[in-house]
């Protein structure tokens, strides 16, 4: 593959895994708060939706920097752009 | 400086192994100082059970710990640019993301957040995420691009990627602006805590934790800070979580409270409607409601109700004069005329407040919502309930995109992406912070939650002669932070009688909870490391800000490294003395201005910021156009909505909210306004230099050539 091929592959995926994963994030931050209050239906003691804005969304978080940063970590290595190969 | 792939494979290998052994020597190190923390703790605990004065226990925790932090300041002192600046670019993203943990939790984090959850359940919980979800902002559209861009602060980017000064000193003006309204919070936070585990007057504690925060950073710059933010994150983690544990062992036998307290909000629930249907509570509110109608009946007519007042009071004093009552009931009476209100205006004003404070608490459950409940209002209910709802949901989401923003756009906090050796170590060490972030902050709704259950079902009911010793306590360091009485005169404390600031809830947990004092003396110097090491931060950033970005890139190109790091330290002092100023007067509404710090990041920084990264035809125009305007449209909205500004700016006439949006999310109009002012401005200016796009392409790959 060209140097700028790889480029190019790596800047799309960056940005695909950028948008399904700002998908999730605006998901759990607005849309769920959005319908708090049909979705407080019990869940192991707490409302749902106090329960994802309270621990849910943070976890959802968490995995969504994590997932960004192994996924893009790989996508160095193979489009030949990592610092250390 | 070198960098890691313009080296050969075995220098390669080389500087790997060197990074493995600075971090086994990392582990030791912080590994022992945890242990020795904790038995610092075990031994206080033993003296206490010996019989040390409490006043003792909270000396020495102030003591040791800032003791402790000069002292790991001192050992990192440096005059070397890159350690100075960002700590030689080598620390490993775990050590990275808890120093940037620390320097991202403050005070109002640590002491504010479960009291905000205690005093407004769920709509509380827009702090934890709006506080949180920002990470993900900086994971995937900054951290590692600032990091590819590798220099030393935030205008230093802005003015490499929008060509010049113009950009460059709009960015040091916002972020000078958001790091000092910040700063001065921090401080005030290390003045109260510092005022309460030693008594000390409340300037000199300010004065006392200055010196803590300077010795820390001013010797050693960022590579002292970084490693004193780790062990202030330490520090903090354990004395926020050991309280919240032990209540919960206490409550339900479990000790892991993040995962049991759905338990205890459902007994929360339900205790709550047996207090509002309590007739005990009913009555505590009637009488605060008949006072507000009484107060209300004296505002319809001023001059009438002031004649009114003077003649009882003077009647009164007459009649005891009369009867030849003792000396003390007379004078009692003498005060009682002299603190009668003189002029009409002062009238108005007494009696609003008094107005504003019973209606407050003539309402159920002493003014808190339910817990459980999202939002105000009612969405199938009259027309004014409906509203009331929307507007409570508007508000909600618009603080939780606010916080989110801001988060991505403090400078203190994206500083920290240059502080790692690599971009690959910048996105994982994001993933860091938010891992010892979320430790407290999945925290903090816990602890509201069980601390209401403790009030609601020991405390509410008790008899005013056994009340516990720390409602004394508080009530006399501040009155307003803590005061009961008994209303309705049965003689047993209703929910209703107790009025609680959010700011205590923390601090008294171990109090509440029945814990021994140590674990009190411990929250306290929690706090403090949590305001210290915030502070550390915002003193660095404005510091470098001004000696960076104003003397050496615009002023004196030819500066020296010693020169700028001499500078940068004496700016440091110059700025952290005016911060102890402003702080020492009490300045009114500190809240209000740590949150306005998250909206002016938001609207000044974070559009230019991303617009940089992921649109090279963003042009230097746009960008300082599209800064002043996200600023200028934020501080419009707050000076007009926002009660002491309007106040402080002279503002009259009515006050007119936008969609009803309150003025601590003006940020919702300064950050849409930011992007399209960059957006149309730059496709009205030539496109940048090719070689400023070309700079923008290659900040998308840690290494462009294979």
């Amino acid at each position: 593959m060209k140097v700028a091929d790889a480029h190019v592959r790596h800047w799309r995926a960056n940005r695909w895994l950028s948008a399904w994963l700002m998908l999730a994030w605006f998901g759990v931050s607005f849309v769920v708060p959005y319908f708090a209050r049909e979705l407080s239906f019990q869940f192991f003691g707490w409302p749902f939706s106090f329960w994802v804005a309270a621990q849910g969304a943070l976890v959802v978080y968490l995995a969504i920097v994590v997932v960004y940063a192994a996924r893009m970590n790989r996508l160095d290595q193979d489009c030949g752009v990592a610092e250390e190969s | 400086m070198p960098r890691s792939h313009d080296l050969s494979s075995p220098a390669r290998g080389a500087v790997a192994a060197e990074r493995r052994a600075f971090k086994r020597q990392l582990n030791k190190v912080y590994g022992w100082y945890t242990g020795g923390f904790v038995l610092f703790v075990l031994a206080l605990a033993a003296l206490e059970f010996l019989g040390l004065p409490r006043h003792w226990i909270g000396i020495a925790f102030l003591l040791a710990t800032i003791v402790l932090y000069a002292g790991i300041g001192v050992l990192s002192r440096t005059s070397d640019a890159a350690e100075y600046y960002v700590a030689g670019r080598r620390v490993p993203a775990i050590y990275n993301g808890m120093a940037t943990g620390a320097d991202w939790m403050s005070a109002a984090s640590f002491i504010g957040l479960a009291g905000t959850l205690y005093l407004q359940g769920y709509g509380g919980l827009a702090f934890i995420t709006g506080w949180t979800g920002g990470y993900c902002l900086v994971a995937l559209f900054l951290a590692p691009y600032l990091r590819k861009f590798g220099q030393f602060t935030i205008p230093d980017f802005l003015g490499a990627r929008y060509e010049g000064h113009a950009a460059r000193s709009v960015g040091v003006f916002a972020a000078i602006l958001c790091s000092f309204t910040y700063v001065v919070a921090q401080i005030l936070g290390v003045g109260v805590i510092t005022a309460r585990l030693t008594g000390l007057d409340f300037t000199i504690g300010v004065f006392v934790g200055l010196g803590g925060i300077l010795l820390c950073s001013f010797l050693g710059g960022m590579r002292a800070v970084t490693w004193t933010q780790v062990s202030q994150f330490i520090v903090l983690i354990i004395a926020y979580l050991v309280p919240v544990v032990w209540l919960s062992v206490k409550q339900t036998g479990v000790p892991v409270p993040q995962l049991i307290y759905g338990a205890q909000l459902e007994k929360v629930t339900a205790l709550e409607q047996r207090l509002i249907d309590d007739p005990k509570e009913q009555q505590v509110i009637a009488i605060f409601r008949r006072q507000a109608d009484e107060l209300a009946a004296k505002l319809r007519d001023v001059p009438a109700a002031m004649a009114r007042d003077r003649d009882t009071a003077e009647a009164r004093w007459a009649q005891l004069r009369e009867a030849h009552a003792p000396l003390v009931q007379i004078q009692a009476a003498d005060r009682a005329i002299s603190a009668l209100p003189f002029s009409e205006a002062e009238a108005t004003a007494h009696w609003r407040r008094a107005l504003a404070a019973a209606e407050a608490r003539a309402l159920p459950l002493a003014g808190m919502p339910r817990h459980a409940q999202q939002f105000a209002g009612d969405p199938d209910g009259s027309a004014e309930e409906r509203e009331a709802f929307d507007v409570s949901r508007r508000n909600f989401l618009s603080l939780v995109f606010c916080l989110m923003v801001g988060t991505a756009a403090l400078p203190h906090i994206l500083m920290r992406s240059y502080t790692t050796p690599s971009v690959k170590e910048a996105r994982e060490s994001v993933g860091w912070s938010l891992f010892f972030i979320f430790l407290l902050y999945v925290t903090a709704p816990a602890l509201a939650v069980l601390v209401k259950y403790e009030i609601f079902s020991v405390l509410v009911g008790t008899p005013f002669d056994r009340l516990p010793d720390w409602i004394t306590a508080w009530s006399r360091v501040d009155p307003a932070l803590l005061s009961v009485s008994d209303i309705n005169q049965d003689g047993v404390l209703q929910l209703g009688e107790m009025r609680i600031g959010g700011d205590i809830i923390v601090l008294a947990t171990p109090a509440i909870g029945g814990l021994p004092y140590v674990v009190s003396g411990m929250v306290a110097a929690g706090g403090l490391a949590a305001a210290l090491s915030t502070a550390d931060g915002l003193l660095l950033t404005i510091a470098n800000a001004l000696s960076h970005d104003l003397y050496y890139k615009m002023i004196d190109p030819d500066a020296s490294t010693a020169r700028r790091v001499a500078i940068s330290k004496a700016l440091l002092l110059i700025v952290a003395l005016a911060a102890a100023a402003v702080a020492a007067q009490r300045p009114a509404d500190i809240l209000f201005l740590v949150s306005a710090a998250f909206s002016f990041a938001a609207a000044a920084l974070f559009p230019a910021l991303t617009l940089g990264i992921f649109w090279s035809r963003a042009t230097k125009w746009g960008a300082v156009a599209g800064m002043l305007a996200g600023l200028g449209v934020t501080c419009y909205y707050m000076v007009r909505t926002q009660p002491w500004l309007r106040e402080v700016f002279g503002v009259s006439g009515p006050l007119q909210l936008w969609w009803g949006i309150q003025p601590i999310s003006a940020g919702i109009f300064g950050v849409p306004a930011g992007f399209a002012v960059i957006v149309l401005v730059s496709l009205l200016t030539p496109p940048p230099r090719p070689e400023v796009q070309a700079m923008v392409a290659g900040l998308r790959y840690p290494r462009q050539e294979p």
